[in-house]
């Protein structure tokens, strides 16, 4: 508790000093850009977490921040990460943050405490230990903030990877290029099930001339995209099917017996003409 | 909200009977319905019903069986069944539950299910058999 | 852990409403997709019923649970019926024993992420669902 007691003395005492101390290592380090973080940035996101961090230690515990106290503190923290992050900074940018505060504090330990041999061993102890936890904290949430990247451009991959477009009335056609996993196959069934809606359109053609490979589990999307699609009175229609695929899927043990399958995307359209009730004929030739 | 309604209702329109659900299904409802149908069909002499479920949010096996087997049963009576209206999310959930609605027809919406069930008819006058499944 | 719990009798058809517009609410407000929603709410219904017309009526207790970064909505039905003799089989697609279709179970398993079930004759029978954002 006496240690405790002594450092959060020495962070109210020592204020001034260590902020512009802090300040210091931390603008010797951190890559300074107009456009994206400014000497005035730096400076208004430490003082923040200063005043945040010494209500936090004012309530006496220094070695689980997970409690109620750290809250606050915690949130600047992740905020500040956050916007770092983004702006590009590696993860040894961000945690700098937190690291550069150690050689200051360290001194000033050193200074306060330093006449008692036994003292400056603890206050060092409890702050190095406070200082790597908080550290690792940043990196934590360093991650956190990629892995929300990326899963949005993982999103809105998936948004462009599945154009539905109208080739006639009533007639959709959604041509897959890549790979198709459990992820891309449910989007791709929920958006071309909602156009159908929208659009009022009896006959889907789905056509897979640009999918590699159709493993068991892609075909038993397909058979659940065209069952759910009839079920909502619409008619899918399978196209370009190449003839590796076939002989593969054949040998699967798949063989898409109740769906209606076409070799290439026009006989596709063929099929969907004829079941919609429309002729196309050659134009005779005007003068 | 328990005892919302005990009825569906049941509109005649010429030789069709259109039946809108609009509420919340459950168990006891779903067969009183059942009853009605079948009874309208017969009193009535419909030829068809089209069963508009496009306010459903959830068709669960106890719907999905009540409505195989109204189109059975409106198949003994000589009339047709279409369910129209099925929204994707229910389709997608039913597909994965395990429930085909084999033996129903259907259709997107109430215009398309009015249309199906007219061709069906017309081919009936002409002595054709609507029966057979294309 | 458990952010939000609540508990609804089921006893009589109409409950089984009352606990699917419950779940369906919760599962709006952690932010499940539609179809996911649809999926959890289609499940409960089979559950919910499959308490009050084999295990004569009992509980759904419905929570909304955390566990690390995701967030969940984990059902679980209870009741002090005559139990399931035989899970593995109740499991099978098309196995009933009160003449419906037989999906109730197997098909709701297929609905979810998460499924238990447990069982004995003569005590009750409790099953869990999860979905998980």
């Amino acid at each position: 508790m006496d240690t405790n007691n002594n450092l959060t003395e020495l962070f109210k005492k020592y204020e001034q000093e260590l902020l512009t101390d802090w300040i210091k290592e931390q603008l010797a380090v951190i890559p300074l850009h107009e456009n994206l973080l400014t000497e005035f940035e730096v400076k208004q996101d430490t003082t923040d977490f200063y005043n945040a961090f010494q209500l936090a230690i004012q309530g006496g515990e220094l070695v689980d921040i997970k409690g109620a106290h750290w809250e606050k503190t915690l949130q600047l923290l992740d905020n500040i990460t956050k916007s770092r992050t983004r702006l590009g900074f590696t993860p040894t940018e961000t945690a700098t943050f937190i690291f550069s505060l150690k050689q200051p504090l360290f001194t000033l330990i050193q200074k306060e405490f330093g006449r008692d041999v036994n003292t400056p061993g603890k206050e060092l102890w409890a702050a190095t230990v406070l200082l790597d936890k908080l550290g690792l904290y940043t990196a934590e949430s360093y991650i956190k903030t990629k892995e929300e990247i990326i899963r949005r451009q993982q999103n809105e991959m998936l948004e462009l990877s599945t154009p539905v477009v109208k080739v006639w009335d009533k007639i959709l056609a959604l041509p897959l290029i890549g790979t198709l996993d459990s992820i891309r196959t449910q989007v791709v069934m929920e958006t071309l099930l909602q156009e159908i809606v929208r659009t009022e359109s009896s006959v889907a053609i789905i056509d897979i001339t640009g999918v590699p490979t159709v493993d068991t589990l892609v075909a038993q999307h397909l058979m659940k995209t065209v069952s759910a699609a009839r079920l909502m009175g619409a008619e899918c229609i399978i196209s370009g099917i190449r003839p590796q695929i076939a002989q593969s899927m054949v040998h699967l043990g798949v063989t898409f017996s109740d769906i209606t399958t076409r070799a290439t995307l026009a006989d596709a359209i063929r099929h969907a003409f004829a079941q919609t009730g429309v002729k196309v004929s050659r134009a005779s030739r005007q003068v | 909200m328990d005892n919302i309604m005990d009825r569906i209702p049941i509109l005649k329109m010429g030789q069709f009977l259109l039946v809108t659900i609009q509420v919340d299904m459950y168990d006891r409802l779903a067969m009183a319905l059942q009853d009605d149908l079948t009874t309208k069909i017969v009193e009535h002499n419909s030829k068809g019903v089209l069963i508009d479920i496009s306010s459903l949010e959830m068709v669960d096996s106890f719907i999905g069986r009540m409505l195989g087997s109204v189109a059975s049963m409106s198949r003994m009576l000589d009339a047709v069944t279409v369910v129209v209206g099925m929204q994707p999310a229910v389709a997608i959930t039913m597909v994965e539950l395990g429930l085909s609605l084999s033996g129903v027809r259907t259709a997107l919406n109430v215009e398309q299910g009015m249309s199906v069930l007219n061709g069906l008819v017309a081919h009936e006058v002409e002595g054709a058999d609507y029966d057979s499944e294309e | 852990m458990i952010l939000k719990s609540e508990t609804l009798e089921l006893r009589e058809d109409n409950a089984v409403v009352r606990v699917r517009q419950r779940a369906r609410a919760l599962a709006i407000e952690i932010g499940l997709g539609l179809v996911d929603q649809t999926k959890i709410v289609t499940a409960t219904s089979e559950l919910a019923r499959n308490t009050v017309d084999y295990g004569g009526g009992g509980t759904a207790t419905l929570d909304v649970i955390n566990e690390g970064n995701r967030r969940g909505l984990k059902l679980t039905f209870s009741d002090q019926g005559p139990g399931i003799e035989n899970i593995d089989l109740a499991l099978t697609d098309g196995y009933t024993t009160g003449g419906g279709l037989g999906l109730g179970l197997s098909g709701s398993r297929r609905l979810v992420n998460d499924f238990s079930i447990d069982s004995t004759p003569g005590i009750g029978t409790t099953v869990s669902i999860t979905r998980w954002i």
